[in-house]
């Protein structure tokens, strides 16, 4: 791609005498360049790589907020490894985002095959399938204490003209967890539009090949779809465990106060992380969370791209 | 279909067969997804619809089990009344006044970096956009301890700046929207700029007057995406905004529903929820193509 600009008019080799092994031209484009981009660099070095740093050297503090951080070495570390409240909210962290990262795709995948059929009013579908989406997450988690409201929900009133039992979605240690993993799925609408996007882009000759070949539905889907599909659901998977881990408006809001419950069921790990921060006064300790959480979410997402060649089938088609 | 037919003429088929053969795909490609996208939409329709309908019952109504699935007496002065118990109207500059801030600052910056990392050929430009790239993926979380403390020192905490500041720098999630801009720039062809450079023109001119007027939809999607974040955001308002004269929508109803001393009843919470759900209906209906155009450049590489 950064093939550089070859002088076309045969410059001599006095005019492309090396600097540093670049060219005179080719420096001033480096000058231009990183003038155009120099407000994301900017940024990222103000407000991402700098506190990233930052981030390390509190986590070896008590700093509390206030007053002058003293150095206490890995003791935010070896707390962290005792604290059992840090160990349970890994737990709801890694039981919402495993449920409701896969859902999710699953999520995803019905609405786009569907959406993806000749049907002349699948625009309306769209619409209504994307704007739990692009609404504030804040009123969604508003919305969903009253909808999943055991008394006064609706939600429930199907449930129980399903012969299901009125199950106390937030007030229910055991089904807390799982309340929020239906509200992730109001998301899969974005989702869907990509996944939507990715099976317009299969070229229609490969099913008439394989329908030639006498290939049923389900084969076509397993052979040809699935695989063409796979950058698609990498994508999503990456970004889906990434948020998932995240996670904190919606229990902020539905948890009540203090955040979390009940029985510490939806305490997940930013909701920690903020707790120590800006409840507690563990600024030094919430650091050191900080930090774990950034490092975990990085190799995540490099151990999968890592791995991805050996199921992400990149086409020549893309 | 067109192809099939003299094969099938030439085995000469049982027409009941054929028959069965054409249900069945009408069955696979009509009636099942129609079926599965009624009962999705309804799924997907259920949270706004229970809203309006709490939004709209009166207080004894509201407390009624099992609920109404309709309000039997819908009380409109309910948005009336929501835009009174919350300081509505201060929360609603406030949040104004982030979101257009912070669409300012998208706009400025990001066609500049879109440009630099698509428009100019640089040693090392695609090397560092991949930094770009991975920036993607940095949790915001993990970041606010330390942001915290540097904006506490700026004494920029409880001032809106810890908002909309990083966002003429390209805050996260600016990275997806200069990687959006840039294959838009990118399909632009090379010639339009190697003409404009002959005619002696700067390269900030060709970026304003030759490809950003080409390029409005990405730059719609763009703008569209940023007040979206910004009107959204709660996590942020939660740590930079301290008094309740400073405070964006998401933390002001948020703060007002969980004192109980101002004993907030759930319709008009729902009506206040409705009243800042609208502008966002609103503009997804009118600009839709842009949002779908906007999300899916951003991943299908």
């Amino acid at each position: 791609m950064a093939t550089r600009a070859i002088p076309a008019d045969g410059a001599s080799p006095a005019v492309t005498a090396h600097y540093l092994g670049l060219t005179r031209r080719e420096w001033k484009s480096l000058g231009t360049g990183l003038l155009f981009v120099s407000p994301w660099l900017a940024g990222f070095v103000v407000f991402l790589l700098y506190p990233i740093i930052y981030t390390i050297r509190i986590s070896f503090t008590d700093y509390t907020g206030f007053g002058t951080p003293n150095f206490i070495g890995l003791d935010n570390y070896s707390k962290m490894v005792q604290d059992d409240r840090f160990w349970l909210a890994i737990y709801n962290t890694l039981y919402y985002t495993a449920l409701a990262v896969p859902i999710g795709v699953v999520m995803a995948m019905v609405l786009a095959l569907a959406m993806n059929q000749p049907l002349p009013e699948v625009p309306v579908y769209r619409a209504i399938i994307y704007i739990p989406s692009v609404i504030p997450l804040f009123t969604l988690a508003f919305i969903f204490q009253i909808l999943m409201n055991p008394t006064q929900g609706i939600f429930n009133q199907f449930l129980i003209r399903l012969g299901l039992p009125n199950i106390n979605w937030f007030g229910d240690p055991r089904f807390a967890k799982l309340a929020l993993v239906i509200l992730a799925q109001y998301g899969a609408g974005q989702a869907a539009i990509i996944f939507l996007a990715g099976l317009k882009g299969i070229p229609g000759s490969l099913y008439e090949a394989a329908a030639l070949d006498g290939a049923g539905v389900w084969r076509k889907f397993a052979n040809i779809t699935l695989p063409l599909m796979t950058p698609v659901i990498l994508y999503d998977i990456i970004l889906g465990l990434s948020l998932g881990l995240q996670i904190f408006t919606q229990v902020y809001i539905i948890s009540g106060d203090p955040p979390g419950g009940p029985a510490n069921s939806t305490l997940v790990y930013v909701l920690y992380l903020y707790l120590n921060g800006f409840r507690y006064g563990a600024m030094g300790y919430a650091a050191a969370m900080a930090w774990v959480l950034f490092v975990v979410t990085m190799v995540i997402a490099l151990v999968i791209f890592k791995t991805s060649n050996r199921w992400v089938h990149y086409g020549t088609s893309g | 279909m067109a192809a099939a037919a003299p094969v099938a003429a030439v085995r000469e088929p049982d027409p009941r067969a054929v028959g069965r053969a054409h249900l069945a795909k009408q069955v696979r490609t009509q009636v099942v997804p129609r079926v599965l996208l009624v009962l999705l939409s309804g799924f997907y329709l259920l949270p706004l619809y229970w809203m309006l309908v709490n939004a709209l019952k009166g207080n004894a109504e509201l407390t009624q089990s099992p609920p109404t699935w309709y309000p039997h007496d819908p009380q409109w002065s309910n948005f009336q009344r929501a835009t009174e118990v919350f300081p509505f109207a201060l929360f609603l500059r406030n949040t104004s006044i982030i979101t257009l801030m912070t669409v300012v600052g998208v706009a400025l910056s990001v066609p500049i970096v879109a440009y630099g990392f698509s428009r100019i050929d640089w040693p090392g430009r695609d090397k560092l956009f991949y930094v770009v790239l991975a920036t993607v993926f940095i949790p915001y979380p993990a970041l606010i301890i330390a942001l915290f403390d540097i904006f506490a020192r700026l004494g920029w905490i409880n001032s809106f700046k810890p908002l909309i500041v990083p966002f003429f720098f390209c805050f996260i999630p600016a990275p997806f929207w200069i990687f959006l801009l840039r294959q838009f720039f990118l399909q632009i062809p090379q010639e339009i700029s190697d003409a404009a450079r002959l005619d002696g023109a700067s390269e900030l001119r060709i970026l304003y007057q030759v490809l950003m007027p080409q390029s409005w939809p990405a730059l719609c999607a763009i703008s569209l995406f940023a007040a979206l974040n910004a009107w959204n955001d709660f996590l942020g308002p939660l740590l930079y905004l301290q008094d309740e004269s400073k405070y964006t929508l998401s933390v002001g109803l948020t703060f007002f529903q969980s004192q109980s001393s101002y004993d907030i009843k759930f319709n008009l919470l729902m009506a206040a929820s409705t009243l800042v759900i609208l502008p966002v209906v609103v503009v997804f209906l009118s600009f839709q193509r842009f949002f779908v155009e906007g999300v899916t450049v951003g991943s299908l590489k």
